[in-house]
């Protein structure tokens, strides 16, 4: 079982191409709304970071509604995360093959996917952008919270807020540098766009980037498992 | 007795400086005042403050603000903070002297201190939020204010307050508005101790000379100037009776300095998170102008094929 590299809702429709279900309709929902408020709060972040960029405010209506809807938008990102973290978080567990994959990254980033370990659905690139994104969000709502001004001044310190706001600006500069890594991914391995729109990948893209996934979903390993939906 | 500042006549006074009169503005680069006014300072005398509360009135009068009726838990303090109509609060220590025996009264005039180097300016993120005029002053600009607290985290004295009502930051102007029009600050012209003195920077230094001279002959040997350097001086300044140890009066800072955290926060990580930013959207775009595409090709999909063919029927 713990070879085992499928997720409910995944699913091979035989054909030309193979079609592979990698996102359920909710998946991809929560995805998008999780998506939406990270740019909208990198955006309103960055606004209010460096003042070369205060220009942005103009988009949100101006600096105290920036000010205003910055935090309520991290609220909705905190809760829209917490929904991806418990669809994915068992699929990104470390595994041994990962670190193989992380030792022949030459070879990830000129595209020779024929020497890299056969992958289960997530790489260890997409594990990282995982946890990372993960730990960095619990870090942004935690700091986050302690500088909002309107309703939580008054729990702290002035010199526990200041903390808080480096704190805060520091994670949220990696959270967009992991964004970039992330996005750029996507866009980079062509193919994989349409996993997150309309929740299929071909069965050829599956081969080539993750095989173990693709071969376990073949092999129909998930009627062995209680409760699971039959994949084939 | 320093000479008062005469009444203002009833003729209207065009305003001694303005916006051309900035030497700082928050979240902007703007090219300080080519030549500055002489620098201003009040002096705050606590060896002769008698804790009347007359320029707390002052304050709240001169400023059109009103304070919420208090409660009192057994101390003069009142309100117990600053808060934002409250720009100016008497803060009263009584203090055990171990040395003479004696208890004494240490009030202080609590409120901006007009840092030359001004935390919660460099903290501020709304451009023109935050101005300082070439004679000293520190200024909030209401109409530019978002209410993020910024400058709260940024001052080394604790004084900026957001208001629960429109969410923006308030504190003690040094009545730019008087001292515009050649008056002194309202606070000042209510004492009735010339505890409070105003008049430019080294005219406050000279009288506290003096004061510092006399109370060192009535037996306070530590008794001098408080203009901490730390921030580069203030225009607002004490005279204490005992500046070896300002926290005792109502834990005034030792040596206040704008936060090395707050320095970092709009110092490297401001310049370091960007450039790393840029960094790694340069990484993508150069990796994909040198390696292309990573495409599926036609035999990746063969392959998915047969697997799918030879295992699933």
């Amino acid at each position: 079982m713990s070879s085992y590299e499928v997720a409910p809702g995944d699913n091979v429709h035989a054909g030309d191409p193979v079609k592979v279900d990698r996102y359920t309709t909710a998946a991809r929902i929560n995805h998008w709304i999780t998506a939406v408020s990270l740019v909208l709060l990198a955006i309103s972040g960055l606004a209010l970071f460096h003042p070369s960029l205060y220009f942005l405010t103009g988009l949100f209506g101006g600096g105290s509604m920036t000010r205003i809807l910055h935090p309520w938008i991290g609220v909705v990102l905190f809760f829209s995360f917490m929904g991806l973290f418990f669809r994915f978080w068992k699929l990104n567990l470390w595994r041994r093959t990962d670190s193989v994959w992380m030792s022949r990254l030459r070879d990830v980033l000129t595209g020779q996917d024929e020497n890299l370990p056969e992958i289960g659905k997530y790489n260890a690139g997409q594990k990282m952008v995982f946890w990372s994104m993960s730990i960095l969000i619990l870090v942004l709502i935690g700091s986050g919270l302690v500088i909002w001004q309107q309703y939580f001044s008054q729990y702290t310190s002035v010199e526990q807020q200041r903390i808080a706001v480096l704190v805060h600006a520091v994670a949220a500069i990696l959270a967009i540098c992991v964004w970039i890594v992330h996005v750029y991914a996507a866009i980079w391995v062509r193919g994989t766009l349409s996993a997150m729109t309309r929740g299929q990948v071909t069965g050829g893209w599956a081969w080539r980037h993750h095989r173990r996934w693709l071969k376990d979903l073949v092999s129909g390993k998930s009627n062995k498992k209680p409760n699971a939906t039959p994949a084939e | 007795m320093f000479p008062p500042i005469p009444n203002p006549t009833t003729q209207a006074t065009p305003p001694k400086f303005g916006d051309a009169d900035l030497i700082r503005k928050s979240a902007s680069n703007i090219t300080p005042a080519a030549k500055r006014q002489t620098e201003v300072a009040k002096l705050i005398d606590v060896s002769k403050c008698i804790g009347c509360k007359a320029c707390q009135v002052a304050c709240l009068e001169w400023n059109n603000l009103v304070e919420d009726v208090g409660v009192n838990v057994g101390v003069y303090d009142n309100p117990h903070d600053l808060t934002p109509n409250t720009w100016t609060l008497m803060r009263y220590t009584e203090y055990d002297n171990p040395e003479s025996g004696n208890l004494e009264w240490l009030i202080r005039k609590d409120g901006c201190m007009h840092c030359e180097d001004p935390g919660c300016l460099k903290a501020c993120p709304a451009p023109g939020a935050i101005v300082q005029y070439s004679n000293g002053i520190v200024d909030f600009v209401k109409e530019n204010c978002i209410g993020c607290g910024y400058c709260v985290k940024g001052c080394p004295f604790n004084i900026p307050r957001i208001s629960k009502v429109d969410h923006k930051a308030y504190k003690c102007t040094l009545c730019s508005d008087r001292i515009a029009v050649g008056q002194g600050p309202a606070c000042q012209k209510a004492c009735p101790t010339q505890a409070i003195v105003f008049g430019t920077k080294d005219e406050m230094k000279k009288w506290a000379d003096l004061r510092i001279k006399d109370l060192k002959e009535r037996g306070f040997k530590n008794a001098g100037l408080y203009d901490p350097p730390g921030v580069n001086g203030t225009h607002v300044m004490y005279v204490l009776q005992h500046a070896d140890k300002p926290q005792i009066y109502a834990g005034l800072p030792n040596n206040p300095t704008i936060s090395p955290i707050v320095e970092l926060w709009k110092g490297m990580t401001k310049y370091a998170g960007l450039a790393a930013i840029g960094a790694f959207a340069a990484f993508g775009f150069l990796h994909h102008v040198v390696s292309g595409p990573n495409r599926v090709s036609d035999e990746d999909e063969r392959n998915a094929k047969r697997l799918t063919e030879g295992q699933s029927r």
